[in-house]
């Protein structure tokens, strides 16, 4: 809502500049957006007196002008525009002037003919075409009569005024309007404020013989209509046009401007039918019924639901309560009779209209948040005098009330006590009562309790914390002391869990992959790939996009697009791994499982290219030296082990490999399908994924020390062929078992499988270390040992011992 | 010539050809045809036995004595020769030190994680426990138990993903509040905790609006909490996260499950408080929504408003990593660019 400045000054005697008002708005109140002078920026904008006008001999549209500015010599403008006629006061940017958008306007030639200067739309000098009247929305803008030529154009249209642009919290409906915008104020400054009372003067006919309304009270708690007959339709005066522009309305007539005045004054949303075109002389409060259609004020047409309340004559529905009138019944230029209609729709019922049928209006956001209903038959009596002087309308004789449930207002007790306890602070209880009474609340003080009436206008204000935020504020949060917590001593620990996700990413980070967070909800098609257990899949109901409709069921699809994204960008290097939940399904379930996931995915090189070393692309052993040193890390307790997988359909069938931890699949590694790679417009890609939440789960080893052997190692290479099919997993498991009590590691050097060896074949070698840990070890020991491994190769594997 | 001007003579011939020796070979012949075993001084020792007995220990003494000189000039030699073939090595190795080091993989943690971190470990120095829930919500948890009945108007405020009618995609890490609420036994002690996560909105992807971001829900409750230490442990997390000389003041605000509720803003670290672009010449930058935790909301989780109460904050860490670095569009966070990923890495 946007607030004048000077019209708050004609209530509050405020000595405070228009951006430090909207700094204390900010601190104490609601939010401020802008503070805008519609005059910032414009320079040299004066009124100007068309003397006389010609046609441009050289155009059919284009009239030269002869106009006052209020100096010696008229100024001769070329002006294209359709309703410029002699004798008009006229906005004139003079030669050297700023216009809107800081466009400066030189004495110039139109199709030959010199111009100096220009004459102006409201557009042209910063109105939005929102707020122009509609008589000057395509021309320039006439003022009126009395303006003086030379004078600066920007007090005739108001542009003097600062606009405070209020975003208002969706519990202080209050701040929607002019008073109650004051009574926040004199509390922040604490100042006394007067408001305007009503000064209606009745005439004419009792309004019950010619008006009867019937209301279901629990769509509508209050409900009254006046009747004013024999009103002139004509443009609002300045003034009151003025009001409405800097509000961000536009003047359409005296009798609508009037209903959009008392809302920014009231906060009261008003409406005015046209009496006339009412079917009968009954208006009904309703709900809508099933097949009711509604064309609203915008022309919109409407299918009614049955849940939308409607205000209904006797034939059709007249207007979408609360949101928007109907067309049917719109004031228009022939209107004689005007029934004004003041109410409180229950804001339910609105909220749902007002999405229901997208219409967002200012209307409906005030009934959402509530407005005073202690104010609304004062609203009402407001804008009926109101047509009485501005439209010399006849204001029949009492109003029709259909329903008038005022809520009570809130009646709080709080103590000074509880005020301080909460608050930190040390506030006597005068000041409280005092910045309570500022607000406008009854304060009564029994002791240091506080019995509180809040007005009904504040109907954001129920229990005690709501009184403490009034407090709070108007005490001024700044002057709060600034302390840290005291009372019992509490730990603060990671859990295990915890832990263990940290020591993960740190582990990944130190293998040299960068950490990314894609996005979890993803497509149907990637939510289902690379799939480490059975699941349904878990859709959004309403998505934004087909990109994110499903929830993700693997982490590794995110890191493909975040490689795709690289791809693209000509980063062909990508090292990534995420680590993030994944979310299962049961059939007959709605709410799916989470489990946490870690996954990674490699391209193009891990080590650049340099100057001393040439690029090594990825392969399935640099992701798996990856995994290895990760499992290492997290010092899982039980042999991980890794079986190909021929299986996954997202995975190369050769490159593939299952991850064991003790027999149990915790997840694969390997090379993307090319397939799939395809797909996602990626390079070869070797990725893994692993159920994190299973490591966490796993037993795991401490660290302990061992003692390093004082007594020399031997080593002894062995080398063989065997049949392709044979793992190197098969082999060192069997020197392992087999090798005897000193033996310390296995550790393969070479593998080739070239044309030196038999097809079918391919040769490993390995080294085996021996080692005792109390005394040297001896040569024949070692022999012995090795022997009968090699013996076991030949039985066991086949294999040919070189 | 007796056998000590013999001596004397070799002793002069041997140092001469020590000094001539230009190899470690030469120096080893030198040795060899001086001290062999069919060198001359053995030779002269063997002479020896035709001395009388006065003289022979007389000269045995001097031929020791000539022996130990020629050796320790053969190893000064030796040790001469050495370094210099060492030192010419060296010079061929000369190298260019200013070409670039041969990189090494090295892996960074993601700047939001980086962020979230570093309040983790802000409020675990402070006693805070560090809890995570569920990304997939119920509606009770999110919405209901945060005081925000169906049909009111604040959820308008957070577009959701709607799963089924009651299942959501969490819209914030507030219903970790009141999951944790329901289970704390407060004989134990105050409850104090942390849970960051993931949150998603339904909106449009743009520099501004991300339908996936971060989240960092704070709650304090215990007998005596007041808003002052809410503004004390604020200021904290300001100086923690952007430096000492940040000033934070409080804004009243509104959030359903907080009364009072405000917003937090933060010096423009931009322009220090005079007035930018960035902080629309307010001097200030809005970067948190806090507030002391509602009665509604402790009264849903069985906590009794009466005796206890306390605090709630929440933090954007994609906001603050926005503000902090300048990060101009919030999609760089979840595109995982490398050239923006690696961009982060200053820990010193």
């Amino acid at each position: 809502m946007k607030i004048s400045y000077n019209w708050i000054k004609e209530y509050l005697d405020l000595d405070v500049k228009p951006a430090d008002l909207a700094e204390k708005i900010e601190r104490t109140s609601v939010e401020v957006d802008d503070v805008v002078k519609p005059s910032d920026g414009l320079k040299k904008i004066v009124v100007g007196h068309v003397l006389s006008i010609e046609m441009h001999p050289d155009s059919d549209h284009l009239h030269i002008c002869q106009v006052d500015v209020g100096e010696d010599d008229p100024l001769q403008i070329v002006c294209g525009a359709p309703n410029i006629d002699k004798g008009q006061k006229v906005i004139v940017a003079l030669p050297g002037s700023r216009i809107a958008g800081n466009v400066k306007i030189k004495k110039s030639k139109m199709r030959g003919v010199p111009s100096a200067g220009m004459i102006c739309a409201l557009q042209e000098i910063g109105f939005s075409d929102d707020v122009v009247p509609k008589d000057y929305a395509d021309g320039i803008y006439v003022l009126p009569a009395d303006a003086t030529p030379g004078d600066d154009v920007y007090d005739y249209l108001g542009m003097n005024d600062s606009l405070i642009d209020l975003d208002v919290t969706p519990n202080r409906g209050d701040m929607l309007s002019l008073n109650g915008t004051l009574h926040d104020l004199a509390a922040i400054y604490d100042r006394p404020v007067t408001l305007d009372q009503v000064d209606l003067k009745e005439a004419g006919q009792a309004i019950e013989d010619q008006l009867a309304v019937h209301v279901d009270a629990d769509l509508a708690p209050q409900y009254r209509m006046r009747l004013v007959k024999q009103v002139k339709l004509a443009p609002s005066p300045m003034w009151l046009q003025i009001r409405l522009w800097n509000a961000g309305y536009r003047p359409i007539n005296n009798v609508v401007d009037i209903t959009n005045y008392i809302m920014l004054k009231y906060g009261q949303p008003l409406h005015a039918f046209d009496y006339d075109k009412f079917a009968g002389q009954d208006v009904y409060v309703r709900t809508a019924k099933a097949g009711e259609k509604l064309t609203t004020l915008d022309e919109g047409e409407h299918d009614l639901d049955p849940q939308d309340i409607v205000i209904a004559d006797d034939k059709a529905p007249i207007a979408l309560a609360g949101v928007m009138g109907g067309l049917s019944t719109a004031i228009s230029d022939e209107t004689v009779t005007v029934a004004i209609e003041s109410a409180v729709f229950e804001h339910d019922h609105i909220r749902k209209a007002a999405q229901r049928h997208h219409l967002h209006t200012d209307a409906s956001q005030r009934f959402e948040r509530g407005v005073n209903q202690a104010g609304v038959q004062e609203a009402l009596d407001a804008a009926a005098q109101m047509m009485n002087e501005l439209a010399a309308g006849e204001v029949q004789t009492g109003a029709v009330v259909g329903s008038a449930n005022i809520p009570d207002p809130a009646v709080i007790t709080i103590t000074l006590g509880h005020i301080n306890a909460v608050l930190g602070t040390d506030l006597d209880l005068a000041k409280v009562t005092h910045i309570l009474e500022s607000l406008g609340f009854d304060v009564a003080s029994k002791g240091e309790t506080l019995t509180v009436t809040v007005p009904v206008r504040r109907n954001d204000i129920h229990i005690p914390a709501d009184l403490l935020e009034e407090i709070a504020r108007i005490y001024g949060y700044d002057e709060l002391p600034t302390t840290l917590l005291t009372g019992r001593m509490t730990m603060g620990t990671l859990t295990s869990a915890q832990k263990l996700m940290r020591a993960t990413r740190h582990s990944l980070e130190g293998l040299g992959l960068n950490q990314a967070i894609s996005y979890a909800l993803t497509t149907e098609d990637k939510a289902k790939m690379f799939l480490m257990q059975d699941s349904e899949t878990t859709q959004l109901a309403w998505p934004m996009s087909v990109d994110h409709a499903f929830l993700r069921m693997n982490v590794v699809t995110g890191l493909l697009d975040d490689i795709a994204y690289n791809s693209a960008r000509k980063v062909k290097d990508v090292a990534l791994y995420e680590q993030g939940r994944v979310f299962y399904r049961e059939n007959g379930t709605d709410r799916p499982s989470e489990q946490e996931h870690i996954a990674g995915a490699i391209t193009g090189t891990l080590m650049p290219a340099g100057w001393n070393q040439p690029a090594q692309e990825v392969d399935f052993y640099q992701i798996k030296g990856i995994v290895e040193a990760y499992l290492k890390d997290m010092a899982v307790n039980g042999d991980v082990t890794y079986e190909a997988n021929t299986d996954m359909p997202e995975m190369h069938p050769g490159r593939t490999a299952d991850i064991l931890v003790h027999g149990h699949r915790i997840g694969f590694m390997g090379q993307v399908h090319p397939t799939i790679a395809k797909q996602f417009k990626i390079g070869a890609t070797y990725v893994f994924e692993l159920n994190l939440q299973a490591i966490i789960d796993m037993p795991k080893q401490e660290n302990q020390y061992d003692v390093i052997s004082r007594y020399p190692a031997i080593t002894r290479d062995i080398a063989m062929l065997v049949a392709d099919d044979v793992t190197n997993e098969q082999i060192v498991a069997l020197i392992e078992k087999r090798g005897g009590a000193f033996l310390q590691s296995v550790k393969l050097f070479d593998v080739y499988d070239g044309v030196k060896v038999p097809k079918g074949k391919k040769s490993l070698a390995y080294t085996l270390t021996y080692q005792d840990k109390n005394e040297t070890l001896v040569d024949d020991a070692v022999t012995q040992a090795f022997e009968k491994v090699e013996k076991r190769l030949q039985d066991d594997l086949g294999a040919e011992i070189r | 010539m007796s056998l000590k001007d013999k001596l004397s003579e070799l002793r002069q011939r041997g140092l001469t050809e020590i000094q001539k020796s230009s190899d470690l070979k030469d120096v080893n012949q030198v040795r060899v045809s001086l001290l062999g075993k069919k060198g001359p001084i053995t030779e002269v020792l063997r002479g020896m036995r035709d001395l009388d007995a006065e003289e022979r220990p007389k000269v045995g003494a001097f031929a020791n004595e000539i022996r130990d000189d020629l050796t320790a000039a053969l190893t000064k030699r030796r040790e001469e020769l050495e370094n210099a073939v060492l030192n010419a090595r060296l010079a061929n190795e000369k190298i260019d030190v200013t070409l670039p080091g041969t990189p090494v993989a090295k892996g960074e943690p993601h700047v939001i994680q980086q962020i979230i971190d570093q309040i983790e470990d802000l409020f675990l120095g402070m006693g805070y426990q560090v809890l995570s829930g569920p990304e997939v919500e119920e509606d009770k948890y999110n919405f209901e138990m945060m005081n925000l009945p169906k049909n009111h108007p604040a959820r308008d405020m957070q577009d959701t993903f709607y799963i089924t009618k009651e299942i959501l995609m969490r819209t914030q890490t507030s219903p970790m509040q009141a999951r944790t609420l329901e289970k704390h036994d407060f004989s134990q002690g105050p409850l104090k905790m942390i849970s960051p996560g993931v949150v998603y909105r339904r909106d449009t992807d743009d520099p501004t609006h991300s339908h996936q971001f971060h989240q960092v829900e704070g709650l304090v409750i215990d007998k005596h909490v007041t808003m002052a230490d809410l503004k004390g442990t604020l200021q904290v997390l300001a100086h923690e996260l952007f430096g000492d000389k940040f000033d934070v003041r409080l804004r009243p605000s509104y959030f359903p499950f907080t009364e009072p509720s405000v917003e937090a803003d933060i010096t423009c670290f931009n322009c220090g408080g005079k007035g930018c672009s960035v902080c629309k010449n307010t001097g200030w930058i809005e970067v948190l929504g806090a507030g002391m935790v509602h009665p509604n909301v402790l009264k849903m989780a069985g906590v009794d408003p009466d005796v206890y109460g306390g605090f709630a904050f929440g933090v954007g860490p994609d906001r603050f990593a926005m503000l902090k670095y300048g990060v101009d569009d919030i999609r760089n966070f979840y595109l995982n660019d490398v050239r923006f990923l690696t961009q982060f890495t200053k820990k010193g």
